[in-house]
């Protein structure tokens, strides 16, 4: 049966001094923190560049002017609240248009669902500069005159996003058994949907805001070519006139962004932690 | 769904149509295929090579860094770290354009902050032909978004690999090398695969973090479409950047073609 | 049952197993011991069975002799060598874990012919060898299947073939039925164990199922907290458990409160030993550990203890009788039991003359279930 086996077990014995846990574990960690130190330094210096630079003035020494400038400054607060009017609007939007959507297919048409990942994969794969070529096209020229056009384009660069988290949410919960025994209960389908399905899908629909909202507050491309100047197009714009407060104003938004996101989530996992813990006690 | 249906078809299948509709007409409203001819050669042709070797670049390099990192990441036992991470990389995936360009020139630009450091011990790298306003500098910033998408896609195939497996191939006698030969990395090859598309996808597409870094001095097809969009362009070629947008479209199509033959074979196992 | 083919024919001519032994392994996570002194020693061409509840040590004890653990103390000897300092790698064991281990990117034949691919076999020899041993399991017209399409117990086989297919020293089996349904368990459960008498391979087999570890084992372990209970035949382990964690823990026992006075107890009107290795314990307050067909009952309209319940079990019903307060339980022969009704008085008598006991426990689990 063991032919070869004793010279293995003796070459072992001879080539390998230590116990297999006690040394492969080192090694592993140690390049382990090579490459964490090496991808950390390559995401944070920049990020303490631009904070640093926001606390510059042009003579190099540390300084609140460029923060303390911000809202006084001409056009911020015009496209601050352009980028939020338009925020709301994409937001509302997407949540009216996709919500009912997921939950129908996911009811009732579950056939298309592979349909709908395929439409909804698309404003990924499609550059969005060439989308915003054809819509500055096609679009009647009332439309083209208001921002809210680029509300209406927000919605479809949204839907990859949101349709995941959405997709996701409605999977992990037993749709069609809630819709059921709200309907034998008595209520009408609106009822339902906004008592029973939204209350369950509440984590995916705080993801697919974040992510709604993140998304048109740092638009650039289509912003910039329809010619509005959102927030973003206003900071490239301004460092003409001074980069200390464009790039101020970038990393507030980016440490802005990070905030939202961390809050969100921390919200959701302590929430999602309770009714486990109750649902262990029943 | 009608609503839906209705939404996408006009949001997306309408600009489509209008996009590949104009890339076949002349100014005057005449069918014509001197468009087509026009960003087939000279400049525009050269903005789509510049282009695809970009995407190539910016999708094979932080490929494999977002993978080497994804699995320091999942190797590692601080739940910390991995929450870190994950917030972190969905926070900076999202993160091109203006924003990001800001924070490299404070970074790298001549004034910059590591190009101080660097200076300091007579590494400055503009002295050794860097300049971040260029075509590797754009790669380089690129990293930026790239790293932390790949890294938000492999994650969970990464999670699929089963510690047994591992265990099964050490106790037939393969060393490391050989489970990561045999069947760590024929395992995540379609995942990898999909992932870099989808970085490609990505740098192929990139226009704000190019233009705002560059102010729209590098040769890149997205940057030629604003350059056109915004009015610069010659008489009777008002419908070039049409033609280049379909050329964007045709050559995502044929990457697709491509990602699906060599899915197709790297995930047989699959099917 | 699938057909086997000559076993020794593949094996090689006169497989011998190795000799395996732990001696006072250690292993602990933090605060907790998973192994506290474990010791084993297994025959050559044994198959052992490590039986006990979840965290009592048994899979550490088998990944520590897989090489996958490293021992804080103590020391595995395969055939009187210390391989305590070899890796998994070069260790030569073959492992079926208990669920998902086929690499899901090789087929069938591929996953049995890695062993040997990792071992710079030829690639002809070794798929005609991965044939040999899928042809062994029954499996030869599934050799070009992906895993995924197989089903678990297909998979569990070609998981056995694998581990095969490098003529290990040992065959490790850790919980590799426990994701199965139960027909395909049974017929698994007789086809490894009939593998491993033909090929007389030192098995060790981790279960937290007793009946499995009972049919398939020459000897069983009971572990418990780290350390081997008791370590015997299956017939010995039923029969005479030394310690009162194995006489509950295998099989079914009813508890009966007695007292014991000079090593004796007084047990449904009737004085029995204590059985010899729990004297030890006090004169006083104890429980007596019966099993079901250490009971014997006669129907008796004078008596006080009456029936309860019965479940009809095939050959046997199971009988619980309230005696003073207490539940026992009882086998009776199904057509005798036929004619006791519910609530019927019946005479209670132990069958043995000696009796095991334990420390009374306030929950008293044997007399509510």
């Amino acid at each position: 049966m063991a032919s070869l086996i004793p010279d293995i077990v003796e070459d072992a014995l001879v080539a390998v001094p230590e116990a297999p846990g006690r040394r492969r574990r080192p090694r592993l960690r140690v390049w382990r923190a090579v490459v964490l130190f090496i991808a950390g330094a390559y995401f944070l210096i920049p990020i303490y560049a631009g904070l640093r630079f926001s606390f510059e003035n042009d003579a190099g020494h540390l300084s609140l002017y460029a923060v303390k400038a911000i809202p006084s400054e001409p056009g911020f607060s015009a496209a601050f609240w352009l980028s939020m009017r338009l925020a709301v609007v994409t937001l509302a939007l997407t949540l009216v248009l996709m919500v009912p959507t997921s939950v129908y297919v996911h009811l009732k048409l579950p056939r298309l669902r592979r349909l709908l990942d395929f439409v909804t994969i698309l404003p990924i794969v499609i550059p969005p500069i060439v989308l915003i070529l054809g819509v500055l096209r096609a679009a009647p020229l009332w439309l083209r005159a208001s921002p809210y056009l680029l509300s209406l384009v927000y919605v479809i660069l949204s839907m990859p996003f949101v349709y995941r988290s959405l997709d996701a949410g409605l999977s992990a919960i037993d749709l069609k058994t809630l819709v059921e025994a709200s309907r034998s209960l008595g209520g009408n389908w609106l009822n339902t949907l906004w008592r029973v399905v939204v209350p369950n899908l509440r984590s995916a629909l705080l993801s697919a805001t974040v992510l709604t909202l993140a998304l048109v507050l740092g638009e650039f491309t289509m912003a910039s070519l329809d010619l509005w100047t959102t927030l973003p197009v206003w900071i490239y714009q301004f460092q003409q006139v001074d980069a200390h407060v464009s790039t101020a104003v970038s990393m507030v938004s980016l440490i802005g962004t990070w905030l939202l996101i961390t809050l969100i989530v921390s919200l959701d996992r302590s929430q999602s932690r309770r009714t486990r813990r109750r649902t262990n006690n029943s | 769904m009608a609503p839906f249906s209705i939404y996408s078809f006009l949001g997306l299948g309408v600009p489509i149509i209008a996009v590949i509709y104009y890339a076949f007409q002349s100014e005057q409203g005449k069918p014509t295929l001197s468009n087509i001819a026009l960003v087939t050669h000279g400049s525009y042709l050269l903005g789509f090579e510049n282009s695809i070797v970009l995407a190539l670049i910016t999708s094979i390099v932080p490929g494999i860094i977002g993978l080497i990192l994804a699995y320091a990441i999942a190797t590692s036992r601080s739940a910390t770290l991995k929450r870190l991470v994950a917030t972190a990389s969905g926070v900076l995936a999202n993160f091109g354009g203006i924003n990001l360009t800001f924070m490299f020139i404070a970074t790298l630009g001549s004034t910059g902050i590591l190009t101080a450091w660097l200076s300091a011990i007579h590494l400055n790298p503009w002295n050794f032909g860097f300049n971040l306003y260029s075509f590797y500098g754009v790669a380089l910033v690129y990293l930026y978004f790239q790293v932390p998408l790949m890294v938000l896609v492999i994650t969970p195939a990464l999670g699929g690999l089963r510690p047994s497996w591992r265990e099964a191939a050490e106790n037939m006698g393969a060393s490391s090398w050989g489970y990561w030969r045999y069947v760590g990395v024929p395992v995540l090859m379609p995942s990898v695969l999909g992932g870099m598309l989808l970085l490609f996808g990505s740098g192929f597409a990139a226009y704000a973090t190019a233009e705002t870094l560059t102010a729209g001095t590098v040769t890149l097809a997205p940057i030629q479409i604003g350059s056109l969009l915004a009015g610069n362009q010659l008489a009777g070629q008002e419908n070039v950047g049409y033609a280049v947008g379909l050329g964007m479209f045709v050559v995502l199509a044929v990457t697709m073609i491509l990602y699906g033959l060599v899915r197709r074979r790297a995930s047989k196992w699959l099917r | 049952m699938t057909e086997l083919v000559d076993a020794t024919r593949i094996a090689g001519p006169a497989p011998a197993g190795a000799r395996v032994s732990l001696e006072g392994l250690v292993r602990t996570y933090g605060a907790t011991r998973a192994l506290n002194g474990f010791s084993l020693a297994i025959e050559p061409g044994e198959f052992v069975a490590l039986l006990g509840p979840s965290g009592c040590g048994k899979t550490t004890a088998l990944r520590v002799l897989a090489g996958f653990e490293r021992l804080d103390s103590g020391r595995v000897t395969v055939d009187g060598r210390d391989v305590s300092k070899v890796s998994a790698q070069h260790r030569d064991m073959g492992m079926v874990f208990q669920s998902y281990s086929l690499f899901p990117n090789m087929n069938a034949l591929n996953n049995v012919a890695f062993g040997l691919r990792m071992r710079r076999q030829h690639a002809t020899q070794r798929r005609q060898k991965a044939g040999e041993l899928l042809e062994l399991v029954g499996l030869s017209d599934q050799a070009s299947k992906y895993p995924h399409q197989m089903s678990g117990g297909q998979q569990q086989r070609v998981a056995l073939a694998r581990a095969l297919a490098i003529e290990p020293r040992v065959l490790l089996l850790d919980e590799p039925l426990s994701a199965l349904d139960a027909k395909v368990r049974a017929e698994l459960r007789d086809q490894i164990r009939q593998l491993q008498q033909r090929l007389a391979i030192t098995t060790v087999f981790v279960t937290h199922d007793q009946e499995e570890a009972l049919s398939m084992a020459d000897r069983v372990c009971v572990m418990s907290a780290g350390r081997a209970e008791q370590t015997a035949t299956p017939a010995a382990l039923y029969s005479r458990p030394t310690t009162s964690f194995v006489a509950e823990f295998v099989g079914v026992s009813s508890r009966v409160p007695v007292e014991s006075e000079n090593g004796s107890v007084v047990l449904f009107g009737e004085r029995c030993r204590i059985r010899a290795s729990d004297v030890g314990l006090p004169d006083g307050p104890l429980d007596a550990l019966l099993r079901p067909e250490d009971v014997t009952i006669t129907p008796d309209e004078t008596a006080k203890p009456f029936v309860t319940h019965k479940s009809f079990l095939g050959a046997i019903t199971r009988v619980i009788v309230q005696v003073e307060g207490v539940a026992v339980r009882v086998d009776v022969r199904s057509d005798v039991a036929a004619d006791i009704e519910l609530g019927a008085r019946v005479r209670v008598a132990v069958v043995s003359r000696d009796v095991l006991v334990a420390q009374r426990t306030a929950t008293r689990p044997g007399s509510t279930q």
